[in-house]
């Protein structure tokens, strides 16, 4: 599939591609519907370039495989679904300790457990933020279209070597599974971030030590560079502390190295905001239906907003708060029980009521079950 | 606040909605990929695919939409049928309720006997598949060609490059030879019906 040309392509491809645009050279995973297509995509392509691909055995081998990768100096993707997900739990967690940048695809379908292996879900956007174990910080990307998957995807890449921290992209079974005609970018038209490198002499490195923006250099493992990886709390050298200072260095450098740049990390999609009176608050595949809502209800004369959430995790907290100042209600939809609407009720101000909308059946919203919700708030 | 009702709001039916629908293994999610792609290989249309099936490998209900406009695709399934083809009994019952006032029903009739209406279009694609091409592997293939014929939604040769495209090495011929037959008994079909009953 060559650059530029107009093709028929499947979201879990368009992930693949994004990947490869942005350096993605290594990949570790265990099949399962409906992310699939991209471990496919990932055999065929990969060899092609001199990256790998490797079948693991099962989910925790996959994530283990590709923090290794990362730690190698590659940059290392893997994709699932929910089930697979929950078992790389404790493994991401260590790739947030260790700082490994990596990128991790969530397909949501049903749950729990094996659930709905083949229908769409977001009933994991809770888990991307909370799923592993200890205080940590989490940078997750929600796109809505194939195009999108394919940029966010390269974001996703871009935000875990800026930040030396693994990414998760969101999809679901519609984006994942659903075909639409796209061109993708040449080599070149989008950025494409690395990690940065020491400069120093091998014996004055310090893995963890101080910095100005929280993240340190990383070395290609074998150019000399020393330093230890773990999963204990660790001092600036990587080894083992219980000391307080160190224990609360570690943990607010963890925290502070992505809260301290939401700007650059957040994004957010806002339509018809400027006197809306009614706000839409979604993310993925729910947010094109939501946009014609949006459209449409203007069209009648309604004030309906759009707010994507194109960024999901750390939520956009500040543009959130100026773009609901002036809203009376809030509806956020999501395809599960309830998940991102906390986070909204957290931020919105007295005047503004929040109200869900939910659909956790397999399927996605019509146009008309927002229209409805939107009748149901307005009375 | 304005006081228009948006339940009353029409929805736009800016695009063309296509539901390919029978059971897990007759090849239909393929289908509606070579139908998107030969559709899409116009400039001026956006297409969307999407799929639904259980998590049989074989049998089981299975469905693909394909969603065909001259402008932005938003909401991303059918809601209202253009055009539907059944290659199950199972499915025809299922979906017809979805198919639009005037819409066009193509069914299998090897494996659909009973359908609701008058207003349809009947071909026996998995008996041509069986019987006259040896491969029961292209009856969708074969409806490909039919729905071609029937509708304008997409121009044979373009479709005949997507599926020749597609087609697995050695499979080309029995591939082109299948669009073609669904085509010629489409077409036929079409005159026969476009004729008035002789009294």
């Amino acid at each position: 599939m060559p650059p530029g040309k107009r093709q028929l392509v499947m979201g879990n491809m368009a992930c693949m591609r994004g990947a490869i645009y942005a350096g993605m050279r290594f990949y570790a995973g265990y099949p399962i519907t409906p992310s699939t297509e991209i471990a496919e995509g990932c055999a065929r392509e990969l060899p092609k370039l001199g990256g790998r691909f490797i079948q693991m055995e099962d989910e925790i081998a996959s994530i283990s495989a590709v923090i290794g990768a990362a730690v190698a100096g590659s940059k290392a993707m893997t994709a699932t679904s929910g089930p697979g997900y929950s078992l790389m739990q404790e493994n991401i967690g260590y790739a947030y300790m260790i700082e490994a940048p990596c990128v991790v695809v969530n397909v949501q379908r049903g749950g729990p457990s094996t659930g709905l292996p083949t229908k769409v879900s977001q009933s994991d956007t809770m888990q991307v933020r909370w799923g592993t174990h200890g205080d940590y910080t989490a940078i997750a990307v929600a796109p809505s279209t194939v195009e999108d998957t394919f940029t966010e995807t390269i974001r996703a890449f871009n935000l875990a070597e800026r930040f030396r921290t693994p990414v998760t992209i969101l999809l679901d079974e519609v984006i994942g599974h659903m075909q639409e005609m796209v061109s993708f970018p040449e080599p070149g038209e989008c950025e494409v971030v690395d990690r940065t490198r020491p400069t120093c002499v091998p014996s004055a490195y310090m893995a963890y030590g101080p910095t100005k923006n929280c993240v340190n250099p990383m070395p290609v493992y074998g150019q000399g560079y020393r330093w230890y990886a773990t999963g204990l709390t660790h001092d600036g050298y990587g080894f083992p502390t219980d000391k307080p200072d160190e224990v609360v260095g570690k943990l607010d450098k963890l925290r502070n190295k992505i809260e301290h740049y939401e700007s650059e990390i957040c994004k957010v999609r806002a339509e018809y905001m400027d006197d809306a009176e009614i706000v839409l608050v979604s993310y993925g595949s729910v947010s094109r239906t939501a946009l014609q809502v949006a459209k449409l209800a203007r069209g009648a004369g309604v004030k309906v907003g759009f707010i994507q959430l194109q960024t999901v995790w750390p939520f956009p907290l500040k543009q959130l708060r100026e773009l609901l100042g002036n809203a009376k209600h809030v509806i956020v939809a999501e395809l599960n029980m309830g998940q991102i609407v906390g986070e909204v009720e957290r931020i919105v101000q007295s005047g503004t009521r929040v109200h869900s909308l939910l659909r956790y059946d397999g399927d996605i919203f019509t146009p008309m079950q927002f229209l409805a919700k939107i009748e149901e708030v307005r009375k | 606040m304005s006081s228009t009702s948006l339940l009353e709001v029409q929805i736009p039916e800016d695009r063309f909605e296509i539901r390919l629908s029978g059971s897990g293994g007759q090849g239909l999610v393929l289908a509606a990929m070579l139908l998107a792609e030969a559709i899409g290989a116009d400039p001026t249309k956006s297409v969307i695919q999407t799929k639904s099936y259980g998590p049989e490998a074989r049998g089981g209900a299975s469905k693909s939409d394909v969603v065909v406009s001259t402008g932005e695709i938003y909401y991303q399934k059918a809601l209202k049928l253009d055009l539907l083809l059944a290659m199950t009994q199972e499915s025809l019952n299922k979906y017809y309720p979805d198919l639009k006032q005037g819409g066009t029903l193509v069914i299998d009739d090897t494996l659909v006997s009973k359908v609701p209406t008058e207003d349809y279009y009947g071909l026996s694609f998995t008996r041509i598949a069986k019987d006259e091409l040896k491969n029961v592997m292209v009856a969708n293939v074969i409806s490909l060609g039919a729905i071609a014929a029937i509708t304008d939604v997409v121009p044979l040769d373009a479709l005949l490059t997507a599926v020749l495209a597609r087609a697995p090495r050695g499979t080309e011929e029995v591939n082109r030879i299948a669009v073609e037959t669904g085509y010629q008994e489409g077409l036929a079909l079409k005159q026969k019906k476009g004729q008035p009953a002789t009294v």
